[in-house]
């Protein structure tokens, strides 16, 4: 059996990428773990290994091609003693489906790492499809059996061509259910085709029973095999559908309804189509203007931070914090090492996890409907300006790290993402995120939310600025910080609890060394 | 001033009444059923099961008559029409009283006599002496059923021209029979009559018998039948039914324009029935009669609040099973429960003529109708093991699925025991199972019900059997 080697979803708000280089070319062996292309995400170049062993019998998709949807087929790889003559029409057919054009990343997002309780096995997770999900349908066929999945799961992974052995399960158990496929196929053309196309039919006899619906924590969602059925092929996410029938069970009637009235679809196409709804209409003829396309890093924040604005509640606190004790702790830092350079940043993103663990209410994350996530440790997300976007890698479990080792964590994690190089769970969850702009000379700002995070600090530039002191105007070094929550999850008097908890370790930088 | 006052009163106690009456009691409910003749209503006293008893003779007799088949033998074969009423009346009568036990287990009040609509939540009750007294209830639930319904020129008179009632008590044997209507009462008795030896014809006026079944089913049928002796004619119209001593003659209008005289020893009319909306006291309130049939809404209310009806009074299918499910929601939303109106594609028919006809859902051409891409399994009995030991093996299990969805749009079933069979996909459409849970689902081996499987399989081009 010949081996598909799959377009990976590196993120899971990855719809499509650029093939940027092949490693291999056709005739070449291949070993696990050898590297056999680079992809270029909206976030950063990751480099697909192989998982089997084998000979690369066919490149499906050349070198330089952008926008190449996730799961499509991208070349073939042959097992010992296959010839090129065994690639099936199957596994060529593939990239001639053409990719659906408005399903995005929903799918993903939900289903990704917002759970800091689960990070370990998310970052497995998305790890492990960079491995693998290059690689092979042979991984799945044979691993097939020994990963737990519900049996819908196996089908469509099986329609889209998503590699069980890369997904991660969200179910009871870690049992990989609907969601975590779908999630994993978002943007997948094979699912496409299997739906519309003419082997539909065919195609749902195969595999026995649908299984249960599971919503994010894996909480069964009940809902009859054939609303299931139907949520899936009409792209609903069921556990958006309200049921009617028993218990509130889902039945056909609630996606027949939802299907009328167009909710719980998992994507918003609305939201990614329609450029030229948004061409200004009303430029003279001849100005200079032109329309540039979006890159996929720039669409992605587009969208998250259009969500950001239009679905969250936010509200701003701002607080000036004296920086001249700080400054002085720092100065002697510095000068009495030389291995590292730590910066005002650093200890803003120290004063930020301290505060968190002392004003746990704020260091939490909105969910669905009726549910938030409360975080046990303080893993802040820090924005860095790259090329053409931004991107907010993760100094993880700051609250235990000193300043050396957030220091050192932040040159690592900034370097790597300037270049295109952090790896998805280096950039995705957070319970908190820091955005500084003091550098630029900005004195105050309010930031958009990362969602689903609750808090973001934006942090001005600290200058001399006159204070009264015991009546006295005295010049001091003051950093304006203003805090945007969620109203969702964290009211004005905790927002403003953790802004006084970071002002005062700001302020008085000793107690970050206790 | 109203002697009694209850939460709900039901009016008449057959299958749909009493059963709404237990439910509400079993919810709490003070309620109380007014019959003005007998407890289990039509169903059970001259219907459902009294024509199973006469249908297990004659389905008894058919299995002596093949005696030799089996290895068996059986001399001087004969029976006593008599007896075989007696016994059916004896299985209603068992019933009937199993009846009156439930409702006063459960305290329902049993009220005899003819229940009006008196106005004001009041229902005023007439007793066989004429003593009337009045009731009152914040709910009252007309469960008065239906009746046989008769033609211009087509009277029963109870002698020779007989309806269900009639048909159910013969004194003598006729010789020969008309049946009028091939629904799925007067094809039981067809089958009846036909398998204790009578020459039986049967006119359908539409273009084939058991019109509501699926097309191919019907056809089955109607092989099966005239395989079996029966004439059956359809598109078929009887003008005219003159009565003789003891005998009638039908004038019967034939499908290709001929007229035709039959002389039969008695007649049977099943050419539908109608609601007994008459003398319930609708006439001042705003309830809704249309056709026969009072009209009601998903949660069985009338236009008059405080007033429902439920079963064969609010129209079709006119199925005992039907009429229960009707009293259990009705009476659930009354007491604030959380309930689902009735899905009328869930509600399976079954008629229990030789062979046995079962269905749920859509027929083929229903369902290609409402628009659905189908795909059709079929399973003949000929390949089941069971139906061939058991000497059975006419018969065919067919389902429709949406092609698309997986949905089991219909499922319909001729031979042997097919309607117990029909629960399984009942089921499954109630779960709302697709055709994959269906093909996972282990059916016990050796029985009738694999079939069910198989026409599954077959439906997607998988059948092992055949």
């Amino acid at each position: 059996m010949t081996i598909k080697i799959l377009m990976p979803a590196l993120s899971p708000t990855m719809t499509e990428g650029n093939l940027a280089k092949w490693h291999v070319k056709e005739g070449d062996k291949v070993n696990p773990g050898d590297i056999i292309a680079e992809i270029e995400t909206d976030k950063a170049t990751m480099e697909v290994e192989a998982v089997d062993e084998g000979t690369v019998g066919k490149i499906l998709v050349s070198e330089g091609t952008e926008g190449v949807p996730v799961n499509k087929t991208i070349g073939v790889l042959l097992e010992e003693g296959e010839e090129a003559s065994a690639i099936g029409d199957d596994a060529l057919e593939m990239p001639a489906d053409k990719a659906p054009s408005g399903e995005t990343a929903d799918a993903g997002q939900s289903a990704t790492s917002r759970k800091a309780d689960e990070k370990q096995s998310d970052r497995a997770a998305t790890g492990g499809e960079e491995k693998q999900t290059g690689a092979s349908a042979k991984k799945s066929s044979t691993s097939s059996a020994d990963v737990k999945a519900s049996p819908l799961a196996r089908r469509i992974a099986e329609q889209t061509g998503v590699d069980l052995g890369a997904v991660d399960g969200s179910g009871p158990h870690g049992k990989i259910v609907r969601a975590d496929v779908e999630a994993a196929a978002t943007g997948s053309p094979g699912g496409q085709s299997s739906k519309s196309g003419a082997r539909a039919s065919t195609d749902i006899s195969t595999d026995g029973p649908l299984p249960e619906a599971v919503d994010e924590d894996g909480n069964r969602i009940a809902a009859s095999p054939l609303a299931r059925r139907m949520a899936a092929q009409a792209g609903l996410d069921i556990g958006k559908i309200s049921g009617s029938g028993p218990d509130g069970r889902i039945v056909k009637r609630d996606i027949d309804a939802a299907i009328e009235k167009g909710t719980g679809t998992t994507t918003t196409p609305a939201a990614e189509e329609k450029p030229e709804a948004r061409t200004p209409a009303t430029r003279a003829e001849g100005d200079a203007s032109e329309i540039v396309k979006l890159s996929t890093m720039r669409k992605v924040i587009a969208k998250r931070m259009a969500e950001s604005k239009s679905q969250v509640p936010h509200f701003y606190l701002t607080m000036d914090c004296e920086l001249d004790e700080l400054l002085k702790i720092r100065k002697t830092l510095n000068e009495a090492q030389d291995d590292v350079k730590i910066s005002v940043n650093d200890f803003v993103i120290r004063a930020c996890a301290l505060a968190l663990m002392d004003v746990p209410a704020a260091n939490v994350a909105y969910e669905t409907e009726g549910e938030m996530r409360q975080f046990h440790n303080a893993d802040i997300s820090v924005a860095v300006a790259i090329p053409g976007g931004l991107i907010t890698p993760i100094v993880r479990d700051a609250e235990k790290k000193g300043f050396r080792q957030i220091s050192a964590d932040m040159k690592d994690l900034a370097t790597r993402a300037r270049d295109g190089k952090l790896s998805p769970e280096e950039y995705q969850g957070g319970s908190f995120s820091v955005s500084n702009l003091g550098m630029f000379g900005v004195k105050q700002f309010d930031a958009v939310i990362n969602p689903p995070q609750a808090c973001i600090l934006a942090v001005g530039a600290g200058e001399q600025r006159p204070v009264v002191k015991n009546g006295q105007i005295v010049p001091a070094t003051v950093m304006s910080c203003t805090l945007s929550v969620d109203h969702r999850v964290v009211d004005g008097a905790i927002g403003a609890e953790l802004l006084g908890a970071i002002k005062r370790y700001v302020e008085n930088p000793a107690l970050m060394l206790l | 001033m109203a002697e009694k006052e209850y939460d709900l009163i039901v009016v008449g106690a057959g299958p749909g009444g009493y059963v709404a009456a237990i439910r509400a009691a079993q919810l709490g409910m003070k309620a109380a059923v007014i019959e003005r003749e007998h407890l289990g209503g039509i169903c059970l006293n001259w219907g459902c099961i009294p024509t199973k008893a006469l249908l297990r003779t004659s389905e008894i007799k058919h299995l002596i008559d093949n005696a030799d088949a089996f290895g068996l033998t059986v001399k001087d074969v004969s029976f006593d029409v008599k007896k075989v009423v007696a016994r059916s009346r004896g299985v209603a009568k068992q019933l009937n009283q199993g009846v009156g036990h439930l409702l006063k287990k459960n305290k329902v009040d049993v009220v005899m006599g003819t229940g009006v609509l008196a106005g004001g939540g009041k229902v005023r009750v007439t007793d066989k002496d004429g003593k009337s007294s009045e009731l009152a209830a914040k709910h009252i639930i007309l469960a008065t059923g239906a009746r046989a319904r008769s033609l211009p020129g087509l009277e029963p008179d109870g002698k020779l021209i007989w309806t269900y009632k009639e048909a159910m008590v013969p004194e003598t044997m006729p010789k020969s029979l008309l049946v009028i209507g091939s629904g799925a009462i007067g094809i039981e008795f067809a089958s009846f009559y036909s398998d204790l030896g009578a020459d039986v014809t049967v006119i359908e006026v539409m273009d084939r018998v058991l019109p509501v079944e699926d097309e191919e089913i019907s056809a089955m049928a109607r092989k099966a039948f005239e395989k079996q002796g029966m004439t059956i004619h359809t598109g078929a119209k009887v003008s005219g039914l003159q009565t003789g001593e003891d005998e009638v003659t039908a004038t019967v209008e034939m499908g290709d324009g001929k007229t035709e005289k039959i002389t039969v020893d008695r007649v049977i009319l099943a050419v539908g029935i109608t609601g007994n909306v008459e003398d319930i006291g609708l006439e001042n309130t705003k309830v809704e009669v249309d056709r026969g049939h009072v009209v009601i809404n998903e949660w069985m209310e009338t236009g008059e609040p405080g007033v429902y009806a439920i079963g064969d009074l609010a129209g079709p299918p006119w199925l005992a099973h039907k009429a229960s499910h009707e009293g259990v929601i009705c009476v659930e939303k009354i007491a604030g429960e959380k309930v689902h109106p009735l899905n009328a594609a869930n509600i399976p028919g079954c008629t229990y003529c030789r062979p046995q006809v079962a269905s749920v859902g859509m027929t083929e051409a229903k369902a290609k109708e409402a628009g659905h891409e189908v795909r059709v399994g079929r399973f003949p009995f000929l390949g089941n093991g069971k139906a061939i030991a058991l000497g059975d093996s006419e018969g065919l299990i067919k389902t429709v699925f949406d092609a698309k969805t997986g949905e089991l749009l219909g499922a319909h079933m001729i031979g042997a025991e097919v309607t117990e069979l029909i629960q399984g996909y009942t089921v499954a459409r109630t779960l709302e199972t697709t055709e994959a849970e269906l093909m996972e689902n282990i059916f016990p081996h050796p029985t009738l019900s694999e079939m069910m499987h198989e026409s599954v399989l077959d439906a997607y081009g998988r059948a092992i059997h055949f």
